[in-house]
């Protein structure tokens, strides 16, 4: 009876299965035709030299660490992550708290300030030369108050606008990210509190900021994909050789793209690769261990 | 209490003037003739010395500006063409595509599953930089390189909207599936019957992020498009200040319609998509 029960059920996996992977097909084929297959034949030939194909080991590697371009570029990148990650999502968690404080009529500043995610890049150029021109409008105001002109994209200060510009954009959608969060903390807890004589700024740091934790471990993880999009702008904005504060790694890949220069390339790939999947894996797995 | 609020709303106003005053800029200028365009604008537009003079009232409002771009700029709806042709072919390819992987991995368990889905996560937080050189490969081998292939195909297998969908199939509760499975419907059948009305808001969220992205995505056309003709908008946009000073600020502005009409349609879902994304698998 019990084996009888058991092989139905092992019937119905093998066919549930079956059915996932037919429904995961066309996705698996396209993925594995245009990310996968190519991948390989880019990490096999991080190890080959660029004319004989012959094996040349980690030389490659070396040299790209080497590559004193390459180390700015990491550099700068890792610096504009450092920045503005914990500023963005300092900023978007009070707007988030100053939105769920209001509870009716929040809608107009949520739609203000989710806009900018859906402002194309191309519209923005204008606009933003115009303020950050060294003729331009902030320097009208900086001029207020005495201070030399400035160009503000072309400069060093051009890392500041960069972190300006993300922030811009991504205010609104790690806001409606805290927003859930927040929703998802029940009113009674802070009611209890307040019977309890607790202020508003004890409800914020014992219930408010312990609820919001898997929250933040999320909403700092898509502003990481979402930063890497930056690049947009400071092209746009900059060209190809933009200001040395504002050298990133995705500037450096596209002018080794241009140059055809494949063997750095792929070196470089497969050490973002690894910089990027092993921190995911371990979180992965912390995640995994707790779920069981 | 009362006091609270005020304050809460003037600070949230002050944010909110980051936005609105760009935008009541850029609507402004849109409307000037080219006369004012360069007194106001000159040093930016036409490297004169002396300040720009921005002004969120145009002093002689026009429309000119709009009939010259939509009559007399054949370039530009070249250029929309494109980037409408791009973005179409792309969302349709994600909703036939993604959709159905999103529903195996929300509902089915199989074996390989986790580690599938782990590899789709990998595949939507890598930048586009670090596949560029991979994809190059293929599409080189291929000859689609400088076609229309080139910035679709690749775009069709993102993984961001297999993500985003599986979230919002995966909260179908399963008794449901099983009661359709005991009145005898195919696994096809419960997934066009049952998973796509229920899943219906993450659908459209996948897609109004995917337009978003791919409609204002540089770096495929950068990388795989050499022609100029096949560029889409979001390219070439920052090259008409150039061209044509009289004509750029409404460029912009029309640029910017279709995201921000589609944004303002769909917010709900919007929000509800952005929300899911954060939801734990």
């Amino acid at each position: 009876m019990r084996r009888n029960n058991n092989r139905k059920r092992n019937n119905r996996n093998r066919k549930e299965a079956g059915g996932a992977y037919a429904f995961l097909l066309p996705s698996l084929l396209g993925t594995a035709l245009f990310v996968v297959l190519p991948y390989a034949e880019l990490i096999r030939r991080s190890f080959c030299s660029s004319i004989g194909r012959e094996f040349v080991g980690l030389r490659n590697y070396i040299q790209v660490l080497n590559n004193t371009t390459f180390r700015l570029a990491v550099f700068n990148t890792c610096r504009f992550l450092i920045v503005c990650i914990p500023l963005l999502l300092l900023l978007s968690l009070f707007t988030a708290v100053m939105i769920s404080g209001l509870k009716e009529k929040g809608n107009t500043y949520k739609t203000t300030l989710l806009l900018p995610m859906a402002v194309p890049v191309a519209s923005i150029v204008l606009l933003w030369r115009v303020i950050f021109h060294s003729q331009g409008l902030l320097n009208q105001v900086t001029a207020i108050l005495g201070a030399e002109p400035v160009d503000w994209i072309n400069g060093s200060t051009a890392f500041g606008v960069l972190v300006f510009t993300y922030i811009w954009k991504n205010l609104g959608y790690d806001m409606i990210l805290w927003l859930a969060g927040l929703s998802s903390i029940s009113d009674q807890q802070y009611e209890a509190a307040r019977v309890d004589g607790a202020g508003a700024f004890s409800c914020f740091w014992y219930i408010t900021m312990p609820g919001l934790k898997k929250t933040m471990v999320l909403t700092a993880a898509l502003s990481l994909f979402n930063s890497f999009k930056v690049f947009r702008e400071a092209y746009l904005l900059a060209g190809d050789y933009p200001n040395e504060s504002i050298y990133m790694l995705q500037h450096l890949f596209n002018n080794w793209f241009l140059s055809l220069d494949i063997q750095k390339m792929s070196a470089a790939s497969v050490l973002l690769l690894l910089a990027i999947a092993v921190p995911v894996l371990i979180y992965n797995r912390m995640q995994g261990r707790n779920i069981d | 209490m009362r006091g609270k609020k005020i304050v809460q709303r003037a600070v949230l106003t002050v944010i909110c003037l980051f936005v609105w005053l760009p935008f009541l800029m850029m609507a402004a200028s849109s409307l000037m003739s080219e006369g004012e365009l360069l007194e106001r604008f000159g040093p930016i537009l036409s490297n004169r010395t002396g300040s720009i003079k921005p002004a969120l009232i145009p002093d002689y409002p026009t429309l000119r500006p709009y009939v010259e771009l939509l009559l007399d700029s054949p370039g530009f709806f070249v250029m929309f063409w494109n980037s409408f042709l791009q973005t179409g072919a792309v969302l349709l390819g994600q909703v036939v595509i993604a959709t159905a992987a999103a529903w195996a991995f929300g509902i089915y368990t199989f074996p390989g599953k986790r580690q599938l889905f782990f590899l789709y996560i990998i595949l939507m937080v890598l930048p586009f930089q670090v596949m560029q050189a991979a994809n190059y490969l293929v599409l080189d081998k291929l000859h689609l390189i400088d076609t229309h292939l080139a910035v679709i195909l690749p775009g069709i297998f993102s993984a961001f909207p297999v993500f985003i969908m599986t979230q919002c199939f995966s909260s179908i509760p399963k008794s449901l599936l099983e009661a359709a499975r005991l009145d005898g419907a195919g696994e096809l059948r419960i997934f066009v019957l049952v998973g796509i009305p229920m899943g219906f808001p993450g659908i459209m969220a996948a897609g109004i992020l995917g337009f978003l992205e791919t409609y204002n995505a540089v770096e495929p056309a950068m990388a795989y498009l050499k022609t100029r003709t096949l560029w889409p908008l979001s390219l070439y946009l920052p090259n008409i200040t150039a061209d044509k000073v009289s004509v750029a600020w409404a460029a912009s502005a029309v640029a910017m319609m279709p995201p921000v009409l589609l944004f303002l349609a769909g917010q709900t879902y919007l929000e509800q998509g952005i929300a899911l994304s954060g939801v734990k698998e």
